[in-house]
């Protein structure tokens, strides 16, 4: 497997993060080297191994609906960017 | 005074032989004297270090010590510390001061250790060499021109210089064993889920977990035994009592204190690949386990080659999901020019992300992409089932399992930096033990050709920590590689 520019700009984009043309060939380089370390598990059958998510079998805990956490927004928002009247503030998305 | 182990640094607290704001500033001294040259740290936090030692000289004092008040340590730069720089080795968090403690952070807290300051780390974790910090490469104090491992370079390399007795750290694929073994100490990741990872900023959570430096097995049990404990805030932190590691390793003295242990060596472990200077250390190292009673027995774990890129997968799957936080709205860098919102988390990202990070993302997200997943995940999936069944076979031979930490040891600054393959094949060693979720440990083994430290891995099962712990203070009691330090430690 060999990735063209195309997709790794394709993948780029899903994963917002922008890369300029310059970077494009470089990273493509880097991603294909890559690839073809991981392309070795194909060689292996694995048929009707059932896939391993995690080290132990472990059940979700459930509980109480209890609040449990006070209201630190003050604390919070002292770390982001930009914020007024406890709102954190973004781009404008809808028209 | 600053070679001394935990248990001696106790009793010199507990005598008035010199008080926590002494030992804190003597090792602060150290740090401001011998970090400019090794870049260990990101951050000191002096005044926060002296008050906690000050809180500890009353505890002393009120006769309410425990086991570290009064110990200084580090933490790795990727556990939240409240009111103190918390980085993760990016420009991302460069400037995230903390609103909260992490787990392993408050237990060290409410135990009376002093914390000096944040250790240097490889960005988000990911890295062999400490090479991708933001915050400029850590130097391996026995050869300055060599790298100290990775991803916990910082931590080990503070340890190795006596900048600090014990450090934190985390292991995702190696990150703390790998880095012990480069800088001569012993460093022990415990068995997925005994340590929470709350306020551990994620890199790949179904492989993260944190773990201790210390110079001896001694030290890291100490650590180690005050950071384990179910925390209901880790959904994978598991309900059972926490083990006091230290107390198991207390035995009467005998000639063959090892009697019974049977060590098994994988052969896929020392086959081609190892350095010849790693494999004579390894052997010696082996006969001195044999001569304290241990026998060994080959064992073969035959999908372990498959270890690495089953974890290049798993690894920046999780990664991809888990720095999807990272978008410049709540916390961390926003880019200073941008359009719309999608403009803004791209350039964002772009911006606070390192090179390695983004090879990491980008793979996660096409290897989840439609199309793809089964043929790259859910195979990885497969084959980490085989990788953690191959241990089980083999530990049906054995009790532990022994081999090299790493291939070689510490190579030079630079010569793999832009090479990342070669860079994930030196962690051939430690990566499975990730995938399978079990115990190891790194201990000095002796020294390669160039002087450099050997260190060798001993794998237990699951929750064999002590096992693990108990055997390497039974080597550490009859041999002295881990006494040795680097110069300028005297």
């Amino acid at each position: 497997m060999s990735l063209s520019n195309d997709q790794v700009g394709h993948i780029a984009r899903l994963a917002r993060i922008a890369l300029s043309d310059a970077e494009l060939d470089a990273t493509r380089a880097k991603l294909n080297g890559i690839f073809e370390l991981i392309e070795q598990m194909q060689a292996v059958d694995t048929k009707g191994v059932e896939p391993m998510s995690h080290p132990q079998e472990l059940a979700t805990r459930l509980r109480p609906d209890l609040v449990t956490e006070p209201d630190r927004r003050d604390a919070f928002q002292k770390v982001a960017p930009q914020t007024e009247a406890g709102l954190y503030l973004v781009p404008k998305v809808i028209e | 005074m600053i070679n001394a182990s935990l248990p001696e640094l106790r009793r010199a607290l507990d005598t008035r032989q010199l008080s926590a704001v002494e030992l804190a500033s003597l090792f602060l001294d150290r740090i401001d004297a011998h970090n400019p040259g090794l870049n260990a740290f990101i951050t000191v936090d002096r005044d926060g270090a002296l008050a906690a030692a000050r809180a500890a000289d009353e505890r002393i004092a009120a006769g309410t010590a425990g086991a570290l008040t009064g110990i200084p340590l580090a933490h790795k730069d990727v556990f939240c510390t409240e009111g103190v720089l918390t980085t993760c080795g990016s420009k991302m968090l460069g400037n995230f001061v903390s609103p909260y403690d992490a787990h392993v952070v408050s237990l060290l807290k409410a135990a009376g250790a002093v914390c000096l300051g944040k250790a240097n780390m490889d960005e988000f974790a990911m890295g062999s060499s400490n090479e991708n910090s933001a915050f400029g490469a850590v130097k391996n104090p026995w050869n300055t021109a060599r790298v100290p491992g990775g991803s916990s370079g910082g931590s080990a390399a503070a340890v190795a210089a006596r900048l600090v007795p014990v450090a934190t750290g985390t292991d995702t694929g190696g990150s703390v064993r790998q880095p012990a073994a480069f800088c001569g100490i012993t460093g022990i990741k415990p068995s997925y889920g005994l340590v929470s990872r709350y306020g551990m900023i994620a890199y790949a959570s179904s492989l993260d977990q944190a773990g201790a430096f210390g110079a001896s097995a001694e030290d890291c049990a100490l650590l180690l035994s005050a950071m384990t404990g179910f925390d209901e805030r880790d959904s994978t932190s598991l309900e059972r009592p926490t083990e006091d590691y230290a107390a198991a390793l207390a035995a009467p003295a005998a000639a063959k204190p090892l009697e019974g242990l049977r060590i098994g060596l994988p052969r896929e472990f020392f086959a081609e690949g190892m350095a010849d200077d790693v494999r004579a250390a390894i052997e010696t190292a082996l006969d001195q386990y044999r001569a304290l009673g241990a026998t060994t027995v080959e064992v073969s774990l035959p999908n372990a080659k498959l270890a690495i890129p089953a974890y290049y997968v798993i690894a920046p799957a999780e990664c991809s999901s888990n720095l999807s936080r990272f978008d410049g709205v709540r916390y961390g860098h926003r880019a200073a020019d941008y359009g719309d919102l999608a403009d803004m988390y791209s350039k964002s990202r772009a911006e606070g992300f390192g090179a390695e990070v983004k090879r990491r993302i980008l793979v996660g997200t096409y290897v989840l992409s439609h199309g793809y997943y089964d043929a790259y995940y859910l195979q990885a999936q497969r084959l980490r089932r085989l990788i953690a069944q191959d241990f089980q076979a083999a530990l049906q031979h054995c009790d532990v399992i022994a081999g090299p930490t790493t291939p070689t040891t510490a190579w030079a600054l630079g010569e793999k930096s832009d090479d990342p393959v070669q860079m994930y094949l030196s962690d051939i060693y430690t990566i499975a033990v990730n995938l399978a979720g079990l115990p190891g440990l790194s201990h000095p083994a002796g020294f390669g050709a160039d002087g450099l430290p050997v260190g060798l891995q001993l794998i237990g099962d699951y929750f064999a920590e002590a096992r693990l712990l108990q055997a390497a203070h039974r080597f550490q009691q009859a041999t002295d590689w881990h006494a040795r330090r680097p110069a300028g430690t005297a």
